[in-house]
């Protein structure tokens, strides 16, 4: 086990975990954002430049401060390593940075938004963004475009972390959409107007930090704030059939993954929850479930947390 | 000659190209001594005393990145050239490979021999094709004759050397990405660590080198490293080859030797005859687009008076505030009737199509920087524009994966900080700045 300091707060890992996984042992204010890393997808991670830390002592060994700022998902602790996060002016302003880069060309059309009130990139805007653009060159902009009778693709509100395309190489059983074009022109999309269907492409949309990849079954339905999410089951052959309903009075509006504080797919007895497409698209109806009762949630999101009106200090609190 | 030492000596001899010219020429004699009487250890260490340091631009010691490689039992080494030169201002590698291939190939095999690297990789840019046909006739000349392939000259070393051809990318220069792209995959930059050196093509061990750095093995083994490291000042040894273009009266591929002044270089005879036209010198880019820019008060002289030398210290001296760096020897000179402007939005425009796109800071960020340069240099700047491309500079420099990001970032830096009051008068005479250029900068007194 190596020991590492992060914001002055000691913890113990094991040789070769990341700092941002360090940082997640700990909790709280000490994890960075981040946007394209995803612990269950190896080989995600060190695109989007959020989780930027300060490495104030690369080790005991080495004690010397590194001279960049290093991205925490893709950089090993070693022992006796001191990292600054919340507590360090220059991440604070690199973060700010990076999360200005990330909206330049984004667009600031929430409020039609289906990712809105669980957008990481709202989440991060709202910590680390100003009130005001720089910005004043005319955007990139796309059409969106169906990729399959099921997922919507939103380039305009892509930001590029690769997750999806992770998702398709380690959970389908064969990529058809990836990464096109260079520089700010690239973009995800799929290889000459070729659907992405397979049993497992709907987990692109819980990937999805962004509202680039939305649930065509449930674009315009409602505002994820007014639906009660509860943990539901029903028994699968494709994959673990448990899932979350959301919910408003009996009907159902949307099935996803459950997902953990930190916005990703959920370990159930060991192994990612991953949903196939049949119970995420197909089973629309309350009979199809056994709802076993109401979702804890992290109310992590801008609109959820209701940090408009109330206080932050209870951030995990049962809804339903 | 003066200006063709070590690497271009034989350039001119007809037929160099050819093996049979270039053998009566004294080529592949270093190859006949190292596979004869010396070990791969003994090639590395004439390499290490050679001080030979990395020819792409970083400039990192090539003996050094050699004995970094991993060397774990069963698993095999990959040696990489990177010919995939598409800096602006840079063109001394596909001289060299048009003119000298055996050269390249001998570099080649005493490098995998002292890597202990039995398959190896030249990757071409893919605009160069004309130069891939005449590396792969080379080749097959060099395997003709027992250079390459199973037990060379009966050593019982084995080596194949594979040309490929790159897609066309910038970022495929950067040494992950190109390793990316010869696998086969989009030429994006990997995460690093881990370093090509523990596990890089295939997963195994690799080590990057630059065609220039490659080629100047052959010398180092003919002659021993201390004989290269006699040329040269301090820990700038042997000589370099300088990409000299723009506004010269004798633009041209020069081999120097390593710490002969900037002044003599451009005025010289023996180099570049001073600026074209009789015009005056107003700015000088020294290593690559990529390198900060200098003012011309700053391009013979120090900003502490000293001559500035062509060696890799002499040229950075002043850090980013008053030097530059010797990069990958792309020379360039700018005249009085050069626009900064224009020149960094071309750099800028450059930068923002050859950016992968991976990383945020680096896809946002080079494409920003071109709207605004562009926005400025076509009459639409405003003056909080300057402190915003400098504010953008800061937030994308050392935040990216790979160091594409620094080199969009530092010529536009440089450029707003040396020739700040050229981008004022741009923004305040829109009209005027659309009809002649701004001229040279006024000189301070250099104490």
């Amino acid at each position: 086990m190596v020991k590492v300091t992060i914001d002055g707060i000691e913890v113990e890992v094991e040789p070769g975990t990341s700092i941002l996984n360090a940082a997640r042992k700990i909790g709280g204010d000490a994890v960075p954002p981040a946007m394209c890393y995803y612990s269950k997808l190896p080989g995600t991670g060190g695109k989007c430049r959020t989780c930027l830390v300060e490495v104030a002592a690369g080790s005991t060994a080495d004690p010397r401060p590194m001279p960049k700022l290093v991205a925490s998902c893709s950089t090993p602790v070693q022992d006796g390593m001191v990292v600054n996060n919340k507590t360090s002016e220059r991440v604070h302003n690199n973060r700010g940075g990076v999360v200005e880069f990330l909206l330049a060309n984004h667009p600031l059309d929430c409020p039609i938004c289906d990712q809105a009130g669980e957008c990481h990139l709202q989440d991060l805007g709202y910590e680390h963004g100003s009130a005001k653009t720089r910005y004043e060159e005319e955007r990139r902009t796309f059409d969106p475009i169906d990729i399959g009778n099921k997922i919507k693709l939103h380039m305009n509100r892509c930001i590029l972390c690769y997750r999806c395309v992770f998702v398709a190489n380690q959970l389908t059983e064969n990529r058809v959409h990836g990464v096109m074009h260079r520089g700010e022109h690239a973009e995800i999309s799929t290889f000459i107007e070729q659907a992405v269907e397979n049993d497992f492409s709907g987990n692109m949309i819980d990937v999805c930090p962004v509202g680039a990849l939305t649930d065509r079954t449930f674009r315009f339905k409602s505002r994820v704030w007014f639906l009660k999410p509860m943990d539901a089951e029903r028994s699968c052959s494709k994959c673990c059939g448990k899932a979350v309903v959301w919910m408003f009075g009996n009907d159902i509006y949307r099935v996803t993954a459950r997902k953990d504080k930190f916005g990703e797919v959920e370990d159930i007895d060991g192994k990612t929850a991953w949903l196939c497409n049949d119970c995420r698209f197909e089973h629309k109806s309350a009979n199809d479930w056994n709802i076993a009762g109401p979702r804890l949630i992290n109310r992590h999101s801008v609109i959820s947390q209701g940090k408009y009106a109330t206080s932050i200090e209870k951030p995990v609190k049962r809804i339903g | 000659m003066k200006n063709r030492r070590l690497l271009l000596e034989h350039v001119e001899v007809p037929g160099i190209e050819g093996i049979e010219v270039y053998v009566k020429n004294g080529g592949y004699a270093a190859l006949q001594k190292a596979v004869k009487k010396m070990s791969p250890e003994e090639v590395v260490e004439e390499v290490k005393k050679s001080g030979l340091r990395g020819r792409g631009g970083a400039g990192f010691p090539t003996g050094m990145k050699w004995s970094f490689l991993a060397k774990p039992e069963g698993v095999p080494r990959y040696l990489v050239c990177n010919a995939d030169e598409s800096e602006p201002g840079t063109f001394k590698d596909r001289y060299l490979m048009e003119k000298l291939p055996h050269l390249l190939i001998e570099g080649m095999i005493l490098s995998s021999f002292a890597l202990g690297a039995n398959q190896s990789y030249i990757y071409i840019r893919g605009e160069f094709m004309y130069v891939l046909n005449i590396l792969e006739k080379a080749i097959a000349e060099a395997y003709a004759k027992g250079y390459l392939g199973k037990n060379i000259l009966g050593s019982g070393y084995d080596l194949d050397l594979v040309v490929t051809p790159g897609g066309g990318a910038y970022i495929c220069g950067e040494e992950t990405a190109l390793l990316e792209s010869l696998e086969g995959k989009r030429g994006n930059p990997r995460i690093k660590p881990p370093f090509p050196a523990v596990k890089g093509l295939w997963g195994c061990p690799t080590v990057v080198n630059n065609v220039e750095s490659i080629a100047a093995v052959v010398p180092i083994v003919r002659d021993g490293g201390d004989a290269y490291a006699a040329i040269g000042i301090g820990r700038s040894t042997g000589t370099k080859l300088i990409s000299a273009c723009g506004n010269l009266a004798r633009p041209g591929v020069y081999e120097i030797d390593l710490g002969i002044s900037v002044e003599e270089f451009i005025y010289g005879d023996d180099y570049c005859r001073g600026i074209a036209n009789g015009k005056q010198l107003k700015a000088c880019v020294p290593g690559g687009s990529s390198v900060p820019i200098l003012p011309h008060f700053l391009v013979t002289k120090t900003a502490t008076g000293e001559d500035r030398l062509m060696t890799y210290e002499s040229l950075a001296e002043g850090g980013f505030a008053s030097g530059s760096m010797l990069g990958s020897g792309g020379f360039i000179i700018f005249d009085e009737d050069q626009c900064i402007v224009r020149n960094t939005w071309n750099f800028a425009r450059f930068y923002a199509h050859e950016s992968c796109g991976q990383c945020s800071p680096c896809r946002e960020g080079t494409g920003w920087m071109e709207k605004v340069l562009s926005r400025i240099e076509h009459g639409q700047g405003h003056m909080h524009d300057i402190d915003l491309l400098a504010d953008i500079n800061k937030k994308i420099e050392g935040n990216t994966i790979c160091p594409l990001g620094d080199a969009a970032a530092w010529p536009v830096a440089a450029a707003i900080h040396h020739f700040r009051e050229e981008f004022e008068w741009h923004i305040k005479h829109p009209s005027e700045a659309q009809t002649r250029n701004y001229g040279l900068i006024q000189q301070p007194v250099v104490a």
